[in-house]
């Protein structure tokens, strides 16, 4: 059984090695600032004794006020799993790093994320539609979306 | 008392035998057989319908299908394409690969907006005379995707259907009931021009 990895045990370590950007932590995951996802996300990957080789899953949430981009990491290696989170306060199209770099099983997720939530990821090397058509209006799975 | 009626016996006798004798008369020899210039032989093996029932008759018993499963409605197509069902016994058991070898498309599940091209691309290269089977809720309506953007809200949007067959999914025996219907239609259709010239 996968262990789940507390975010208050990690986030003094994320902390010293990409300073402030863990907003907040609790016992399940840990809220990053959007900028700092792919530095975060590199030192989950790399660092001995964390070691997320694994992207599990890379989804988001609309809690109406924010966007939440989600990713879920673990580890084959160390048979542990962390949960990142992203909250996303800004425009109506939110800029995130793209971690495609690290897993490259991001690159579908991310452009669905895109499709149906509008999330930017930057530096993605192909960041268009993928279930809906190009020149769709609107993000499906948005709150707001009505049509 | 009444008195019986006094039918005309003689009268009688005599119209009958002068219809027998001009029967007999006129009928020296046997009647024309139109069919007496062929030789035996060629008789023996040539039977003559209507074009149109020959037509009909060919055409149902080879209607090939299109692979075109879309969602899990294929699961029960293929059920039907099984030995348990056996869709062979209608001599459709080949399952094309290609449009162009087939003569009936099978729309099993839900079809989106991003596979309606496709779908009716898949259609136009088929060679006429055609069919299309629109399987399950999805395929006749949307089914309980209905009003999502990204559904198309039956495949009658897309393409002309034959025949509904609902389910969700169908079993294959609805699905057997539906192709017979189908049969009975292309049957009746004949050798006339299905829906004009594309």
């Amino acid at each position: 059984m996968t262990q789940p990895l507390s975010g208050k045990e990690v986030v003094a370590r994320i902390q010293k090695q990409v300073p402030g950007a863990v907003l907040l932590a609790d016992h399940g995951c840990i809220w990053v600032r959007p900028v700092t996802v792919a530095q975060v996300a590199q030192y989950l990957k790399e660092a001995p004794g964390m070691e997320m080789d694994y992207l599990n899953n890379l989804t988001a949430a609309d809690y109406l006020d924010y966007l939440e981009v989600v990713y879920h990491l673990s580890s084959l290696k160390r048979n542990h799993s962390l949960t990142l989170k992203v909250q996303c306060w800004g425009p109506e199209e939110p800029e995130v790093p793209s971690v495609f770099h690290l897993w490259q099983g991001a690159d579908l997720q991310e452009r669905e994320c895109y499709d149906m939530f509008g999330v930017r990821f930057v530096d993605h090397p192909n960041l268009k539609r993928i279930l809906f058509w190009e020149g769709f209006e609107g993000h499906v799975l948005r709150k707001e979306y009505t049509g | 008392m009444e008195m019986m009626p006094q039918f005309p016996w003689e009268e009688m006798d005599r119209g009958e035998v002068l219809s027998i004798e001009q029967l007999r008369a006129g009928s020296a020899e046997a009647l024309h057989d139109p069919d007496a210039w062929i030789d035996d032989e060629v008789k023996r093996g040539v039977l003559i319908t209507s074009l149109d029932a020959m037509l009909g008759w060919s055409r149902r018993y080879s209607t090939w299908p299109v692979t075109f499963g879309l969602a899990c409605c294929a699961m029960e197509m293929i059920a039907t394409a099984a030995s348990r069902f056996d869709i062979s016994r209608f001599g459709m058991d080949v399952f094309r690969a290609s449009p162009r070898q087939a003569d009936l498309m099978l729309v099993a599940g839900t079809l989106c907006w991003k596979m309606a091209p496709a779908l009716k691309r898949i259609y136009d290269q088929m060679p006429e005379p055609k069919w299309v089977v629109a399987m399950g809720q999805c395929a006749i309506s949307g089914g309980p995707f209905a009003e999502y953007v990204s559904v198309v809200p039956g495949v009658n949007h897309i393409v002309p259907v034959d025949v509904y067959v609902p389910g969700c999914p169908p079993r294959p025996e609805s699905l057997l009931h539906g192709l017979t219907l189908l049969h009975k239609k292309i049957q009746t259709e004949g050798s006339r021009l299905k829906r004009g010239l594309n």
